[in-house]
């Protein structure tokens, strides 16, 4: 999958034709078009090959995912080690910091978010990536709360390492293991809710090929030209799927010990 | 028990407070001039505009509108409607019973569905029907529901209606009432399912890895090396120990319902709260966006608080307002 996204450059549009270029001459004639050897998908409603869409929308569904995810485990990472490894007044700020975001459905701070900011494809992950980060930061704290407890921090404090370094050193190569897990099956979920806000009208703008918009605008074709919609959220299942089988070997793997 | 219930009020006050900041803080950046939203593009004389930008507060700094907002949020009110000009919480008053009712329907389905179907694939594990409740419910939470919901309007809406010849269909589009060709209660099937299916996905995985795990405990070898039959170990002793994270994840899950009903309501073009604030975004209705938010946030923690309580009644040695070490 991420092999056909990053070459579809290289060989789609010869084949199938431009994934945002409208012919105008041709869009009465070619629009919505069954699947057929030319065209696989079928075409959509502007006569636009439905695969070509969908590879170049994998490309906005997996950049999405893990640009969303990197910013949900940026803070994540920082907040949830800190607060596990000062502890005091700051992990009880950060813990409340929490509780007010997972207060929060999760679709719905990105839809306020995205309302007040404007669609936009920067905008949309940033939103995506917000949401995400407390429940790493939980994951990370609860981690490394045993972590430091082990003697060879304490070895480390010892011989007189910084606070900086014993956290880049010493805790977080041992907490690495859960949190890799829990980033994989995330950005499953982060390609769910941009398929979700891009249907909503709030994420990806036209003409830029995203599934969760190719659905949207198939939605009224529901009737003549089914295949439209069937195709993208086919798409959605098995990206999706296998992130989350990934996220699932990856624990057998490591031997991760999940609670949720 | 008491004072649990008073400490996770007084826990609310910090997460409401940080919920409203926030929205407040959205709001503020939203482009665009609320007077224009308010009364229109047209053109209107400055003692007008004025006295919009007095009854609104909004030549107050931000601080002192928070703190109206807040005060008015007190007494009930959570501000006007741009477009609809009437009060957001009579808005919502009429909106709120039909997504509570979709939500209930969907709880019920998910409860009775997800629980079997993962009590049936631990009992009978790598049978077939076990295979068929792994696959299935790893290909549900994998999907957006909105996705299913449109092919679920295909299949029981236009396949399964041209297939009979329109003897049978299910409605796929609003809440019923006089203008419907069906019965209102038929109009609850697909969205139900719909919203239900994902939810009812993560019941019926978390059900089966709970009992299979309870299934290995110590005391349900004691009580079958006792020569009570499987089916009575699994009734009287499994079963009881191995629900209650199902309960916990049912009840978190209730406020989850509520927020991603959104999307299906926008599907099935369902009366509700979700598409109702779809609606307000589309039109820049911000008073109806906030107040959809925060509405949906105060069901939220109040679940949640009745679910925290309700745990005492189904585990004994759960024991809230304790210290370790009070006994």
């Amino acid at each position: 999958m991420i092999l056909v996204a990053l070459s579809a450059d290289l060989w789609a549009p010869r084949l199938l034709g431009s994934p945002t270029f409208i012919d105008t001459t041709m869009t009465t004639t070619m629009s919505k078009m069954p699947p057929s050897l030319e065209h696989p998908f079928g075409t959509d409603s502007l006569g636009r090959d439905e695969l070509v869409r969908i590879i170049y929308g994998a490309r906005i569904s997996l950049s999405v995912g893990v640009l969303a995810m990197s910013i949900s485990l940026l803070i994540g990472m920082v907040l949830g080690t800190t607060a596990a490894y000062f502890g005091g007044i700051w992990d009880s700020i950060i813990m409340r910091a929490t509780d007010i975001f997972m207060a929060f459905p999760y679709v719905l701070f990105a839809i306020a978010l995205l309302a007040a900011l404007g669609p936009s494809f920067v905008n949309m992950f940033i939103a995506i990536g917000i949401i995400g980060w407390t429940s790493i930061a939980r994951v990370i704290r609860s981690i490394i709360l045993q972590v430091k407890e082990n003697d060879y921090v304490s070895a480390a404090r010892a011989l007189g390492a910084s606070n900086l370094r014993i956290i880049l050193r010493h805790v977080l190569p041992n907490s690495l293991a859960p949190v890799v897990v829990y980033a994989t099956m995330g950005i499953g979920t982060a390609i769910i809710s941009e398929a979700a806000l891009s249907f909503l009208g709030l994420g990806i703008q036209p003409p830029t090929p995203s599934w969760g918009l190719m659905i949207a605008d198939a939605q009224q074709y529901m009737v003549i030209a089914p295949w439209l919609i069937f195709a993208p959220g086919l798409a959605i299942l098995l990206t999706v799927l296998s992130f989350t089988l990934l996220g699932d070997g990856l624990r057998d793997a490591m031997d991760v010990k999940m609670t949720d | 028990m008491l004072a649990y219930i008073g400490k996770r009020i007084l826990q609310f006050i910090p997460v409401f407070i940080g919920v409203t900041l926030i929205l407040f803080f959205f709001r503020a950046v939203v482009p665009g001039d609320p007077i224009k939203l308010i009364a229109g593009e047209k053109a209107m004389p400055d003692a007008i505009y004025e006295q919009i930008v007095k009854a609104n507060h909004l030549d107050q700094p931000i601080y002192v509108q928070y703190g109206y907002y807040m005060k008015d949020l007190f007494h009930g009110d959570l501000g006007t409607s741009y477009q609809r000009k009437t009060p957001v919480v009579d808005i919502f008053a009429k909106k709120l019973p039909y997504s509570a009712r979709l939500a209930l329907c969907a709880i019920l389905l998910e409860i009775l569905l997800g629980i079997s179907a993962g009590i049936i694939s631990a009992v009978k594990r790598y049978s077939f029907i076990d295979a068929l409740v792994t696959v299935s419910t790893a290909a549900l939470i994998s999907v957006p529901a909105f996705w299913l919901g449109m092919m679920l309007q295909m299949f029981f809406g236009i396949f399964l209606k041209d297939a009979t010849g329109g003897v049978f269909a299910l409605p796929i589009s609003g809440a019923g009432g006089p203008t419907s060709d069906f019965p209102t209660w038929m109009h609850y099937i697909l969205p139900a399912t719909t919203l239900a299916a994902v939810s009812l996905a993560y019941t019926a995985r978390i059900m089966r890895s709970q009992l299979l795990e309870v299934l290995n405990a110590d005391y349900i070898r004691t009580a079958l090396a006792k020569g009570l039959s499987r089916r009575a170990v699994i009734i009287k002793h499994a079963l009881k120990n191995a629900m209650i994270p199902v309960i916990t994840f049912i009840g978190i899950d209730f406020g989850v319902m509520i927020s991603s009903a959104i999307l299906t309501e926008t599907v099935f073009n369902w009366p509700g709260i979700g598409s109702e604030i779809v609606r307000a975004i589309g039109q820049r209705d911000w008073p109806i966006v906030m107040g959809g938010v925060i509405l949906i946030v105060v069901l939220i923690m109040l679940i949640n608080l009745i679910v925290d309580v309700s745990y005492a009644a189904f585990d004994p040695r759960i024991r809230y307002g304790k210290k370790a070490g009070d006994e």
